[in-house]
Order: C-alpha cells, then structure tokens, then sequence
C-alpha cells in the first residue's frame, strides 16, 4: 500500500514506495506484451484527465494506461473548457468530482495546482506536470527504464542535460534518483541552472564531454525553442557544438552509455537523429514503460478501498 | 500428505491427464501462481518421463484478475505472469495446490483469454477443499479433504518451502 | 618616426631592464634573433646585429591596452587595424583589446573571425572582444562560446551600456560556460539623461546638461552585486568616480575575481579642464572632479584598479568640430599615455615605475589570460625603450592614428617611448 493517497510529486517520497511502483510497473509491461492487452483491476473506476496545458504524448500514455486497467476515462482540455467562460479552477474542480469520480490526472501550467486542487476535491489526484514544478510519473518511468537497462539504480551515475531551470522532468528525476541512491550531474548553461542546485546533492558540470565520461546513463532534455527569444540560448548552432549529444561527440568517447530523452525531441538541436535512432538510445522503450508505470500508478493508488487496519 | 504421498499423488495425476488426452497433443500446462508453478514443473518433468513429450509449459499470476479488487488492494509481491506462446487451440491444464472457492481458477480463466481461445481448459489440483463459491469443477484432483470453516488446509512444496506435505489445521484462529 | 620590419638580429645594449612580472629591476644587454628573445646578458657589439643604444634608457615588456577602438568594420576613415597599429606602437603598446561597437558590430563567430584573419599580418598582437548582445541591442546574448572559440577574449557592448539588468545576469551567468570577462560601459542611461559631461558646479557655471556620478556607481554597485550572486568574473571599465572606487574595493574584500580599469584622461584632467569648452576633453563616463581624480590616483596605487586602459577613440574632425553638445565622445590615447600616467603616477604620486609599468604591462594580460612573463628565451620580442626621465611636449607630430582627437596637443608629458618591438617589427620614435 502506498504510503500518500496522492501523486503529487517525488520531493520526499519514500523510498519503498518507488520501489514497488517500479516493480508492479515491470509487471504491467508484461501485460502490454500479451495479445489482449487488458486486466480488469480498475473496472468500475472513473478517472478524469483534466489537461490545462496542452500535452499529446503524457495525455495518450495516461488514457492507454486507464483503458488498459479497464478504467473508465473521461477527457477535459482547457481549450474546451468552461474555464474560458470564466469559470474558477475550484468551481471546475468541484463540478466534475460532484459527477461522482475516483481519480483526477491533472497537468497545469502554474506549479502546486495540483497541491491546491487538493483542497477542493477529494479524489486521488495524480500530477501530469505542474509547470515549471515536477512530473513525477515521467521521472518514474525513466527510473524504471535505468532499472530495466542496469538491474539497479543504487549507485548509477545519471547526466541530466539541458534548460535545468525550466524542466520539470528534471526535477522530479533529480528528487528520484537522490532517493533511490544514484548519482546526477547536471550540465548546460549556466544561465539556465537553478539557483542552490547543489543543496539538492548534485553536482554541475559546464563540460558535456566530461559528463558523458563520467556517466553510466544521459537524459537529454528538450531545449525549448521559446528561450531562445529572450535570449536565454544565444543559438541553436551555439547550444548544440556546446551541449548538443552529436553523433561525433559519442564517437569520441567510444563507451557504453544509455541515452534517454522525455520527448519531443528537436532533431538535430539536443540531440542527433542518428544517436536518437542508434543503439545507444532507449526512448522507445521509455515510451513503452511510460504506459506501463502509469499503470502502476493508477493501479496502487485507485485500486481498493483503503481498509483500516488491513 | 508426507514427501512420499504427495510424490505419488503428482504421479497419478500426470497418468490421468496422459489418458485423458490421448497422449497430450496440444496439451499445455498453466501453473498459478505460487505453488501451482512448481507442481506443474514436477507434472512436466513426469509426463516427459513417461511418454518422452516435453509440454509447453507457462506460469500465471492471477493479482490483476482477482475479483475483490474494490475491497482490498493486493499490493503485489508480483511473481508475475510468463506465457509466451499462443494457446489458440490448445488444451490448457490449469495447475493449482488447493482448490478452494474457486475465485482463483476464475481470476485464471479470465486471464487465459488475454492469451488466446483455448480449444479447451481442464483443471488440476493437489487437493480440493470443498465450499465452492462459483460453479468450478475439476477435472484431476489429488487428493479431496473436506474442511470446515476455520479450518485450513497448508501446503508445502520442497521448491518453495522445506519440504512437501499438506496439513489439515483445524480451529485456526 | 617609422614602423620597420626587423631583418637584422637586434642587440639592446646598455639599458636597465625592469621585469614587472618577476618584480626584477638590473643592467643587462637583450639579443633579439628573429624576433625572438635570444639571450638577456652582456654582450660585445657585433657586426651582425643592429645595436641598438640604450644608455640611461628602461628596456620593459610592451605595453597591453584592453580597451581600443579601431573603427573597422565600418568607419576606417577614423581609424583601421593598420592605423590603430601604428598608434599603439607609437605609444609603447605591443598588444591591445579591440571593442566591438564596429558597424556592424562584432556580434558573431564569423565577424570575430574577420578580425582574427586581418590582424594576422599586424605588428601588434589585436585581440576581439565580442559584443554582449546581438547588435548591441541588449536583448538577446550573442553565441559567447562560438565567438570565443573563433578568438574573442572577452565580451562587452561598449559604448552602450547594458541598461537591463535581467540581460546582465543572464550575460554574467552564460559567461561563466568560458570563463572570460563580461565588461559592461557602466553608465546608467535613464540617470545620465543626456548628459555631455560631470554634473557639478562647472556644469552648472558653463549651463551643459550634467551626468552625475550615481549614473555610473548605481550600476556598477548592480553589476557587482550581479556579478557575486551568480558567481561570475567581471571587469570594470574606465573608472571614473569616487564612488565606483569605493564600490569596487569593497567587493573586492569579498570577491577576487573582480577587475577594474582606469583611462590616462581621468588620472590627468578634472571638470575644470572643460572651461575651455574643448570638445576632445568630451568623454563617456565623464571626466570628473579632482576629488573623484584623487581617488583614482589612489585606488590605482593601493590595487583597487588593477590597470590603465586608454579607451582609445579615434573620431573624425567633423565630429570633434562642433559645439559642445552635438560632439561625440571619446578621444584618442595611445600616443599619449605612458607621458601623461608617469608624470601623474610616478612625478607627481610617488608611485615606484616599476609598478607603474606592471599596470601597463603585466596586470592587464592577466585579467585577459596572455603571458605575463616575457622576458623569457625563445618568447616573441614584445619590448617597449622608454626615456623614464625626459620631459617633452606632445604634438601632432607624435600622433599615428588617422585622428587627432587629442586634448594634450601642447601639454606637458614627462617619460617618452622611444622604441617599440613586436612580432619582428620595430618603431622608432625619433623626430629629427
């Protein structure tokens, strides 16, 4: 039994639970490899994706994960959304849990909504990203990933590249890692590294090269095209002979490595199309394990009522 | 049961599914999770043994299934599900230690058909314990010891535990 | 005068050498063989060399000036590389620092490139420094890493200051990826509100629109407070208050990779000076007051500047000859230097030429990263002879630039350059 009844965030989450999350999630990739690709577990369970900013890929995971648990989905994007009538966020909260619902998926731009949509319902609530904030389930199925690639994630040495400051991706593997013993490095530039970082416990490298030699395992995150206008990122041609995980950057370290990234990628900006499609990369299977965590997820926290004393 | 009867009593069953089977073309066998598994390991080292056929041979784990998901959340020590091959026409023997309500054997067929159409699904058990709470029957049974309520019927198997035996524990608390 | 290629072997004879690297101050000869130090020693004449006689003479390293306007792209009818090579030479300075307010900008790889390729062939080693934003417009950064890579050595948009301070931080943060200097013209354009030079009582008596102080020590406090939050180097150009002084040596207690600069015009004038209207005495930051010209002095003496830079900036006659308030700023300062700070610093401040000379010479490489120590066999020849002692008036024969925006025509200077040697070239400051 998971210790909260929400997935908020990975900042302070117990250890064992990410365990049993990773270990259940193993199990509903198997799932995904029969032929009929569904167990009834979550049938009779309602569950509503609430997206205020715009997501394909998190929200298609998250949807395939539901049917699959043979959940009920229902789907509510902003731009559909009574919100531009004006309706508050509580209001839109409250009405769609008054439709007697089990859970909430919710990604936000603002961070802590998820925190603050808390006080208004009393479903389980899963963070699909809140901003700038976390994406713990994203965070989760890149763990997983590491732990299917390596046996173990104790003592793995993990580089995280890219715009640091804006990503929640990174910031939920950052809080995840640490708590399940690996190592992080972090590198980009250095306008777009968060302040204090190193009192999270990791350190900061300004050298790409130098992370790919230290490291067991690199998540490549997405430069957003957005910063480069108020000139966060002088260029792409800068960012990518500077941090750019090029085909010829890895053919000169000649070493294993596994290579991640959350999606979308920019072809030829972070990362080369070659290494994206090579040997090295696991970003297919991430996609893959994304469903089945999400699985996990939804099955530890939706499933059964919660019996005292059980 | 001691080591020997329970070794006996395997032996008897694999004999009854050889004839049953004419000679078990297409016959494949399921353990359920936990101690199915390792029983069905001994009943497909034995049908080697006496008609020289390896059977195709697969473990299921039946948490996702279970039918009393809204009442209690089974937080898995997930022995997890391997069948991988089809079991379109094929005969599936379903292999569990204890036969009880039957909820399990349920849970099984239900997630057999994620797997294929079965062109048929027998069931064998160690032992059968009566109170059967869904219309399950099965069709090879070791050894059949009728309980009554708060009592329990404990299986041990030499794979999992220390040794084989089957105690019948009465007025357990 | 001339600028001559060096095609015999060279022999320095009967000089004073003062090596401000290694703090060393000895008689010794210097054999330069293709225009390389051969030996420092003492050596008979010889037919094969050019001797020549350094009697009474200081024999020291040449000069580095980081902070030069050579006009090119864009406006070489002021001023070329070629030009401004001449000058430097002329003045003693074997390496200098060009700013990037180009037209267009040095704003690019490719635009640092441009002058990396013509400054090969120069007699003076000429280092770009990049624009901080593109166009100077001080919004989006420049590819600071490319540029680097392609040989700029530090970044500035010079000339203007970089009037928003969220683009500052992010200036002092992506520079830390390479580790050179963001220099930032620190006069905050809202406070100088158009203002043609120091605001006081002389601003007051001659009715010119007044640039305070504050206009410059309000962002210099931002930028080194910036500069510490994020962890980054800065260097602080043509210090011209008491105020900034005074900001700058206190973050240096806390700080040790801040670095500051100070030009000859503030160590030698005072807003007195501007009674007579001379528009060459227009400069951006102003000259100030003797108050603020007494700091100056003293903070160059107890290290809180770290170097004399000239902000060499040559403008046309047409710019100069006007009124007051429609000219441009700057005036040039190769020339002139070393006889206005040595009679400033050393005639009139009691500072040792030695350390004079380190401001010059070594110091300022070290804030851009070049060798230091170059009184070492086998280094190219960068050497500057000077007359510690003559006094001389400066005219316009003494000028090389293709401007003459010079305020000390007719001034006293005290110390000449007699020659200068570098990259296998020598020039020869003698007016018969």
């Amino acid at each position: 039994m998971l210790k909260n009844k929400h997935l908020l965030g990975l900042e302070g989450y117990p250890r064992e639970d990410i365990q049993t999350i990773i270990e259940t999630a193993f199990n509903f990739r198997e799932v995904l490899d029969r032929p009929i690709k569904k167990v009834p577990s979550l049938q009779g369970v309602t569950i509503v994706n609430l997206f205020f900013e715009n997501s394909t890929r998190t929200k298609i995971s998250f949807e395939l994960a539901q049917k699959r648990l043979s959940a009920d989905t229902v789907n509510f994007s902003a731009s559909s959304s009574s919100l531009k009538k004006g309706e508050s966020f509580k209001d839109t909260a409250q009405n769609i849990e008054a439709m007697k619902i089990d859970a909430v998926v919710m990604r936000h731009p603002t961070p802590g909504a998820p925190k603050h949509l808390t006080k208004f319902i009393d479903s389980v609530i899963i963070n699909a990203g809140d901003g700038t904030h976390e994406h713990p389930t994203q965070a989760i199925l890149d763990m997983m990933s590491l732990h299917e690639k390596f046996g173990k994630l104790k003592g793995l040495k993990v580089g995280i590249i890219g715009d640091i400051k804006h990503s929640r991706v990174a910031l939920s593997n950052i809080y995840g890692l640490k708590i399940m013993g690996a190592k992080v490095t972090l590198c980009g530039p250095p306008n777009l590294m968060p302040k204090n970082i190193e009192e999270l416990g990791v350190n900061y490298s300004k050298d790409v090269d130098q992370v790919i030699e230290w490291a067991d395992a690199l998540n490549v995150l997405r430069i957003q095209r957005e910063r480069m206008g108020r000139g966060l990122v002088p260029s792409i041609r800068e960012y990518r002979s500077f941090f750019g995980i090029t085909s010829e950057r890895l053919k000169k370290h000649m070493k294993e490595i596994v290579i991640m990234h959350p999606g979308p990628m920019n072809r030829g900006v972070e990362i080369d199309g070659e290494v994206a499609d090579g040997d090295k990369a696991i970003i297919l299977d991430q996609v893959l394990n994304g469903v089945a965590s999400r699985m996990a997820i939804l099955y530890l926290l939706c499933g059964g009522k919660k019996v005292e004393g059980e | 049961m001691n080591e020997e009867s329970v070794s006996r009593t395997i032996n008897r069953l694999c004999h009854e599914i050889i004839e049953n089977n004419s000679n078990c073309k297409n016959v494949v066998l399921i353990g359920i999770h936990n101690r199915g598994v390792p029983i069905s390991q001994r009943i497909q080292n034995k049908i080697k043994e006496l008609i020289g056929i390896d059977l195709q041979r697969g473990s299921l784990d039946i948490t996702f299934h279970r039918d009393d998901y809204r009442e209690r959340l089974v937080v898995p020590e997930l022995m997890g599900t391997d069948i991988n091959f089809s079991l379109d026409g094929k005969i599936v023997v379903l292999v569990d230690d204890v036969l009880y309500s039957g909820r399990t054997v349920r849970a099984a067929l239900d997630e057999l058909n994620s797997f294929g159409r079965a062109s048929k699904v027998q069931l064998a058990v160690l032992v059968d314990r009566g109170h059967r709470e869904l219309p399950i029957k099965p069709d090879y049974v070791g050894k059949n010891i009728p309980t009554h309520e708060g009592e329990h019927v404990d299986v041990t198997l030499r794979e999992t535990d220390e040794n084989d035996s089957v105690f019948l524990i009465r007025n357990r608390d | 005068m001339s600028l001559e290629k060096i095609t015999k072997n060279l022999m320095l004879k009967g000089g004073t050498l003062i090596d401000p690297h290694n703090e060393k101050t000895y008689n010794a000869d210097v054999l330069i063989k293709d225009g390389k130090i051969h030996e420092i020693g003492r050596f008979e004449k010889s037919e094969s060399c050019e001797i020549i006689d350094c009697m009474g003479k200081v024999i020291t390293h040449g000069f580095c000036d980081l902070h030069v306007h050579f006009r090119e792209p864009g406006r070489e009818d002021k001023e070329t590389l070629k030009t401004g090579s001449l000058a430097a030479m002329a003045g003693g300075f074997t390496r200098v620092c060009v700013m990037p307010n180009t037209n267009p900008p040095l704003d690019t790889p490719e635009s640092i490139h441009f002058i990396k390729k013509k400054a090969e062939d120069a007699p003076i080693y000429i280092h770009p420094i990049g624009a901080v934003s593109k166009g100077q417009d001080g919004k989006d950064i420049t590819e600071m890493g490319l540029m680097h890579k392609e040989g700029a050595v530090a970044f500035s948009d010079d000339g203007l200051p970089i009037q928003d301070g969220g683009i500052m931080r992010i200036a002092l943060e992506y520079s830390k990826l390479i580790g050179v200097p963001v220099i930032n013209h620190a006069e905050d354009e809202c406070l100088r509100d158009g203002g043609h030079m120091h605001e006081g009582t002389v601003s007051t008596h001659l009715g010119l629109a007044g640039n305070p102080d504050l206009a410059e020590s309000t962002m210099v406090h931002r930028d080194l407070e910036l500069a510490k939050y994020v962890d980054a180097r800065i260097h602080v150009p043509h210090v011209s208050s008491a105020k900034a002084v005074d900001l700058i040596r206190d973050m240096k207690k806390h700080k040790d990779d801040v670095t500051a600069e100070v030009t000859p015009h503030h160590l030698f004038f005072n807003d007195e000076d501007l009674r007579s209207y001379d528009t060459n005495l227009k400069v951006g930051p102003p000259i100030r007051t003797e108050n603020d010209r007494i700091a100056l002095i003293a903070a160059l003496k107890d290290g809180t500047i770290d170097c004399i830079a000239t902000d060499h900036a040559p403008h046309t006659i047409e710019n100069k000859e006007t009124t007051f308030d429609l000219a441009t700023f700057g005036m040039i300062g190769l020339e002139s230097c070393f006889g206005v700070v040595n009679k400033i610093m050393c005639k009139e401040s009691e500072m040792d030429l030695i350390k004079l000379i380190s401001l010059l010479t070594c110091s300022p490489r070290k804030i851009m990263g070049f060798e230091p120590d170059l009184f070492v066999k086998g280094t190219s020849a960068e050497i500057t002879i000077i007359d510690t002692e003559e006094d001389w008036i400066f005219s316009k024969e003494h000028i090389k630039s293709r401007s003459i925006n010079s305020p000390y025509i007719g001034k006293k200077m005290f110390g000449k350059v007699l020659y200068t040697i570098s990259r296998s070239h020598i020039f020869k400051n003698i007016i018969n």
